[in-house]
């Protein structure tokens, strides 16, 4: 037997589904995530809510997956992850191998079991859905692998090719940055990661809160590029620090841009620009990044206690369970569609709700009013109902004529969205960018209109997940060395 | 990098720091910032950059001891190190041949104009300078200045240098004397609204440097916001310099006050 055969007619998949009758599959109950209390929770800011599953619930969920001769789930990957492979690796105990299936298509399968919208990718493909049933817990499996395999040790070496001395420099160090470095690093090149800000993770760091994504994660994966040979400079904004011309004088023979979506968008409002009004990026910045509002940090944030989030998306469940966590006594949601549209994870709007989050889906604000001294008091906001659907294919939520009211608060966080950072794209001589700013690329190379410049993630779609910007990092590596190969 | 190598007092509050930063001495223009932080702890504060000498691969910053980070930064004696320094930031200024051009400063505000006052005289300007204070200890660097300058204007609040006023009736004298076709005012924002409010009524096109609340400095957070022309714009990679005729400083000074 090859250990390493891990396709479907291997002799132990075929052995694994003969041992458990479809039936009996059928009828095991989808796995609970065990999960810190509400209540517990928003006292203790930094603990992630999920708790993971044990060996044992993991092994059991595993049986549920029916291994099907077509497997749907994979289609509903952006990165195509070998799906079944790995959580049949769960299922007969080998989680060493199941994790080593995990990295070969995805760089991050800690952060990705965590973050990605299982259930609108990987779980909305699974056959159980249409037998009526709950779709296997994929998301659960793949985070319980990688975390399994981090804490015991059983992370293999990847396969790298020997050293080739030829350096690759990769402007910024979020999802598509790291994606891109592990992937180059493996080929054999000599990988520099440059962030701007002073640590290294971008949006996984910035961004994500530690209840949802704990910096350890992200640590851990960082460091296992680092071990790997992958550079990393902090504090260096390639285009101001060092130009693009620079990095080619430095001996740079290929540049990855995954700077990201830097720029908040507000919504053009009266009164938006009053005190206690800000970007979700700002707010989490503050909290997550700069360690405000724990002891000894100097940064401030401002303490609000009627907080009003404006949005529906990821970022938003992220500021209303930070602010919840912050002490804040009212924390109210606005969406100006219904629930049913919200982008966010399904799990993040549930646990919103358990939380004690307020949710005015339907709404729009509309204005700010403030007191003397320039701070927010007010937002007054206009009640919506769905009309035709508009180009996204989602219902396009219309005012309902007069109906406006007044809602107090102190804090307001805009979480509308992002625009691609100007920043790099700027300062490069001669590169193609879109009218919104992203850089245009080749969608299957990842190559810009400058021969031996790569982009992928948020700056070239203008605002994604994370594991489509794994999965653009990793496509550019791929076409990079074999652009690089034939020079 | 990031090692001070000198430091030395203008004042009781004030003092330059020289840093070792040899990639953004090398790149920074006049009108460029730093963001810097100063211990794991500390947070991010922009610093605008007053001079840089490339061949020792330094940039000198000029800090006032205001809160608690301008504390701690000038606090750091020479050989110690600021944790942080990433840069050059924002648009660097705009310089050409306008023909006489009032380069106006207060306080600390002093420091990054100097740079733009070397180089609008090298673009072949009549560089007038007004360097403005409450207090003769106030006044900082005034040589470097002059070196750059055809005419300095000195003012103070209480008279105890040069005349007795404020920047605004050193500007207004300058302007009342001879045609001045350009303007060019850093300092405190308060000090910035009224040169701005005055060269508007002479009709001198005028530019400021604003010095707002920034976190990342590199736009992603939109704590910078100030409202220019009726639209929001974003001074860390907008600015910092925008036309002061146009500038909702009322605006700006609330928006200062936000953590206070």
């Amino acid at each position: 037997m090859n250990d390493n055969d891990n396709s479907r007619t291997a002799a132990w998949r075929e052995e694994l589904r003969r041992a458990i009758p479809a039936k009996e599959r059928t009828s095991r109950p989808r796995v609970k995530m065990p999960e810190l209390t509400p209540e517990y929770r928003v006292a203790h800011r930094r603990e992630e809510v999920n708790q993971g599953l044990t060996l044992e619930m993991a092994m059991t969920e595993a049986t549920r997956c029916l291994d099907c001769p077509n497997p749907q789930c994979v289609t509903g990957c952006p990165v195509a992850i070998d799906i079944p492979g790995f959580v049949k690796n769960i299922e007969r105990g080998n989680i060493a191998e199941a994790a080593r299936v995990l990295k070969t298509t995805s760089a991050l399968p800690a952060v990705c079991g965590r973050v990605c919208p299982q259930e609108k990718q990987c779980e909305s493909h699974c056959i159980r859905l249409k037998m009526k049933s709950e779709p296997v817990a994929i998301g659960y499996l793949e985070r319980f692998a990688a975390d399994y395999a981090r804490d015991n040790d059983l992370e293999s070496e990847p396969d790298r090719l020997p050293d080739n001395g030829r350096r690759i420099a990769v402007v910024g160090s979020g999802p598509a940055g790291l994606s891109f470095a592990g992937q180059m690093v493996k080929y054999g090149y000599r990988v520099t990661v440059f962030e701007a800000l002073q640590e290294i993770g971008g949006v996984l760091k910035y961004g994500i809160p530690e209840f949802r994504l704990p910096n350890s994660i992200v640590e851990a994966e960082i460091d296992s590029l680092k071990a790997q040979g992958v550079e990393m400079v902090t504090d260096c904004i390639i285009g101001k620090t060092l130009t693009y011309d620079d990095l080619h004088r430095e001996g740079f023979e290929g540049i990855f841009v995954g700077s990201g979506a830097g720029l908040p968008r507000f919504m053009d409002i009266p009164g938006e620009n009053l005190n206690g009004i800000m970007s979700s990026n700002e707010y989490l910045t503050r909290i997550n990044l700069m360690g405000a509002g724990t002891e000894g940090y100097d940064t401030p944030v401002l303490m609000g206690r009627n907080v009003a989030v404006i949005g529906g998306g990821n970022t938003a469940m992220d500021s209303v369970r930070t602010a919840k966590r912050m002490g804040a006594e009212r924390v109210m949601l606005v969406y100006r569609r219904s629930e049913a549209e919200m982008p966010a994870r399904l799990e993040e709007v549930k646990h919103a709700k358990e939380e004690g989050i307020e949710f005015f889906t339907l709404h729009n604000p509309v204005e700010y009013l403030g007191d003397e001294q320039g701070n927010v008091t007010t937002m007054r906001v206009q009640r919506m109902e769905l009309g035709e659907p508009d180009a996204s294919g989602r219902r396009s939520p219309v005012p309902v004529e007069g109906d406006i009211r007044d809602v107090p608060v102190d804090m307001v966080i805009v979480s509308v969205g992002v625009s691609p950072n100007p920043l790099v794209p700027r300062s490069i001589e001669g590169l193609e960018v879109s009218r919104r700013n992203t850089i245009v690329v080749d969608e299957n190379t990842m190559q810009s209109n400058i021969a031996d410049l790569y982009a992928g993630g948020d700056i070239v779609r203008g605002g994604a997940t994370v594991i489509l910007a794994m999965g653009d990092g990793r496509r550019a590596a791929i076409a990079m060395h074999q652009a690089l190969s034939q020079k | 990098m990031n090692r001070i190598v000198s430091k030395e007092y203008f004042s009781e509050k004030v003092a330059k720091i020289v840093v070792e930063a040899p990639l953004i001495a090398r790149s920074r223009r006049p009108g460029h910032f730093v963001i810097v932080r100063c211990g794991d702890k500390g947070e991010r504060i922009p610093l605008t950059i007053a001079d840089a000498d490339t061949e020792r691969g330094t940039i000198t910053l000029v800090v006032q001891a205001v809160g608690p980070s301008t504390t701690k930064i000038t606090a750091l004696e020479p050989g110690e190190y600021l944790t942080d320094v990433v840069g050059p930031l924002g648009q660097a200024t705009h310089i050409e041949h306008y023909g006489t051009v009032v380069c106006c400063g207060g306080g600390v505000g002093v420091a990054p104009l100097l740079p733009i006052i070397k180089a609008m005289k090298a673009a072949g300007n009549r560089v007038i300078s007004v360097l403005a204070g409450r207090t003769k200890e106030l006044i900082i660097l005034e040589d470097e200045v002059r070196k750059h300058s055809d005419e300095v204007v000195i003012m103070t609040d209480d008279g105890s240098y040069g005349t007795k006023g404020l920047v605004t009736n050193g500007v207004e004298a300058v302007i009342n004397r001879e045609k001045v076709d350009f303007c060019v005012t850093i300092g405190p924002a308060i000090m910035m609204k009224f040169v701005a409010l005055l060269t508007k009524k002479y009709e001198v096109p005028t530019i400021c440097s604003l010095n707002t609340i920034m976190v990342d400095g590199t736009g992603m957070c939109g704590a910078c916001r100030v409202t220019v022309d009726g639209k929001t714009r974003f001074v860390c990679v907008e600015g910092p310099e925008f036309d002061a005729h146009k500038v909702d400083f009322d605006q700006m000074l609330m928006r200062l006050r936000a953590y206070k």
